[in-house]
């Protein structure tokens, strides 16, 4: 099996870099979108008097990951094609992706930004800062760590998710375990499962670095 | 200046934080906010800045009704230092000391050399601190670039919470000291808020004592330690008012300006004689300045043949601005008992004597 797995690989890479390559693009735009929508969602979610509110889009955005993949694909498909869009491939799985990414960045980006000191708020605001730019200045860069984490999470649990969006047609490494499992060929369903790993893997390690590279200099220090 | 006329705070919940309070707070005087907590000091002064809203009455600041002039610009216009002090720990000492005026848009240089200027008055070193993360520093350090923040666009108004608040004693009173003399140089009008009376009595021009919300008695120190106006005040200031009042008094007040002293150069069978002159043990020695070198005592006369050998180098001198409860403290800690009064430069200006301390604290008791 391993052998079979190793010739298939060997004889293959054309096709594996196109499903990597796949992959990578539903990723990169899903993610993209869940951070930029999550992050101002977050960010929303924190101003005084919104707690009602942040509470019900936690609320919500948890239950969404409780939807199971398949389902949640089958339920965009149906809605998608009511709309007259395309109901398969590329555009439920990123529509699927961004809904699970939002979870982990609006809610990292609400505790980071509400476990900001607020000493330091008070003297930021007493100093005469105007709200955005308490915000930009003071909140978002401490609190860019934990939203980075968030980030982060959401990006490695949407890497195994977007490989099952090739049942939908959306093609990326879900592709030959799909048609291993057809075809009885484990082989192939181990290639996909190797490489998805190890996208996940080289992904947090990339992810981790931005992390570091973000996080402002003074809050890296530990007394 | 700013005026209190009728400032009243009702929160949403109906208590009444702040009842009717009138006051003027002249310009370059340091005026403390005093009392319990709970007692409304802390809302009272962030009303000044409109940080907590006013319910009724006015705050004028220079004459203009606070509520008229812009939230964010009136803000700007004044320092406003935290107990908790509240550096933003993701920038450098430089750019936290120049957060206002970087708000204001200053030019990058000129920011600079004013965080420089600014580490510097707090006594710390440009060079060494300037481009360190408040993490770095140590709690007290942190204080200092506080009040240096504060100070960052050279507002002439200063609103400060408890500043020196949360820290050890020792490094406090240092930095108490500090402050005093800062503010000797910079006469700024400023609200300070303190639950420590010693705190209000060594630093205020004017201690605005509240309870409940409402002004009790606004007076100079020396006032309300000599007239308290009822029993919640002179419950407040304390039993040991006599030596409070150690803390109104200058060495200034009560040192001997022409102390008996000998020149470095001087032979020993003189120094001896002044010794006998004057009735005393310990002689202080200056060099030919005036300058201040150290004690020689009469048990070490015979040690050597140059008085250059035996001199005591000082472990404590106090100035002329020390107040008497500080040169009280250094005098006990130190064998000789007297205290030798010196100028920034070294130079020796008197003598303080325990006697005249001691004739100094009867005479607070009197009054």
């Amino acid at each position: 099996m391993w052998v079979d797995m190793w010739l298939f690989i060997n004889n293959n890479w054309g096709q594996i870099g196109v499903w990597v390559l796949e992959h990578l693009q539903i990723i990169l735009v899903a993610n993209g979108i869940a951070c930029i929508l999550g992050v101002v969602v977050g960010i929303y979610i924190t101003g005084k008097g919104r707690e009602g509110i942040a509470d019900i889009v936690l609320y919500f955005a948890s239950i969404m990951l409780t939807v199971p993949s398949l389902a949640l694909y089958g339920i965009l498909m149906g809605i998608l094609s009511a709309l007259n869009l395309t109901s398969i491939g590329f555009l439920p799985v990123v529509i699927a992706l961004i809904l699970y990414g939002l979870l982990p960045i609006i809610r990292n980006t609400y505790t980071g930004i509400r476990e900001v000191d607020p000493a330091m708020i008070e003297a930021g605001r007493g100093m005469g800062m105007t709200e955005w730019q308490l915000l930009t200045k003071v909140k978002l860069p401490l609190a860019v760590p934990v939203i980075m984490a968030g980030l982060r999470q959401a990006v490695v649990m949407n890497i195994g998710i977007a490989a099952i969006g090739s049942y939908i047609g959306a093609g990326g490494l879900g592709q030959p375990i799909f048609r291993g499992i057809a075809n009885y060929r484990p082989d192939l369903i181990l290639s996909g499962a190797i490489f998805v790993s190890l996208m996940a893997i080289v992904i947090d390690l990339l992810l981790g670095k931005l992390e570091q590279l973000t996080t402002p200099r003074g809050i890296r220090i530990r007394r | 200046m700013i005026e209190f006329e009728q400032v009243t705070k009702v929160y949403p919940d109906g208590t009444e934080a702040v009842k009717k309070v009138t006051f003027k707070v002249e310009k370059g005087e340091t005026c403390i906010l005093l009392g319990p907590s709970g007692c409304g000091k802390t809302t009272l002064m962030k009303m000044v800045n409109r940080l907590i809203p006013i319910t009724s009455g006015k705050i004028l600041i220079e004459g203009v009704d606070n509520t008229k002039l812009n939230e964010v610009e009136l803000r700007r216009g004044m320092g406003y230092a935290i107990q908790d002090i509240g550096l933003f720990p993701h920038i450098t000492v430089a750019e936290n000391v120049v957060t206002v005026p970087n708000l204001l848009g200053w030019p990058k240089a000129k920011k600079r050399q004013r965080a420089a200027e600014l580490v510097e008055l707090v006594g710390m070193d440009p060079v060494e601190v300037m481009d360190k993360y408040p993490a770095e520093l140590s709690g007290g350090q942190c204080q200092r670039i506080g009040v240096a923040r504060c100070l960052g666009a050279d507002p002439p108004i200063l609103l400060m919470d408890e500043p020196f608040g949360a820290i050890d004693p020792i490094t406090r009173e240092r930095l108490q000291d500090e402050f005093l003399k800062i503010q000797s140089k910079i006469k700024k009008t400023i609200v300070f808020v303190t639950h420590d009376i010693n705190e209000a009595i060594k630093i205020g021009d004017k201690i605005a004592l509240l309870k409940e919300g409402e002004l009790v008695q606004y007076d100079t120190p020396a006032a309300l330690l000599s007239k308290p106006k009822n029993d919640f005040v002179a419950a407040f200031v304390g039993a040991d008012r006599a030596l409070k009042g150690l803390r109104l008094t200058k060495v200034e007040e009560v040192m001997r300006t022409s102390p008996p002293m000998v020149k470095v150069d001087e032979d020993l069978a003189v120094v001896n004689r002044r010794m006998e002159e004057a009735g005393t043990k310990w002689l202080m020695v200056v060099g030919d300045d005036r300058k201040f070198l150290g004690w020689v005592g009469k048990s070490y006369l015979e040690k050597s043949d140059r008085l250059k050998d035996i001199i005591i180098p000082p472990a404590a001198t106090a100035t002329r601005s020390t107040i008497l409860s500080d040169a009280l403290s250094l005098m006990l800690s130190s064998v000789i008992g007297n205290l030798a009064i010196v100028d920034d430069n070294g130079l020796l200006e008197g003598e303080l004597v325990f006697d005249d301390l001691y004739k100094a604290l009867r005479r607070i008791n009197v009054e």
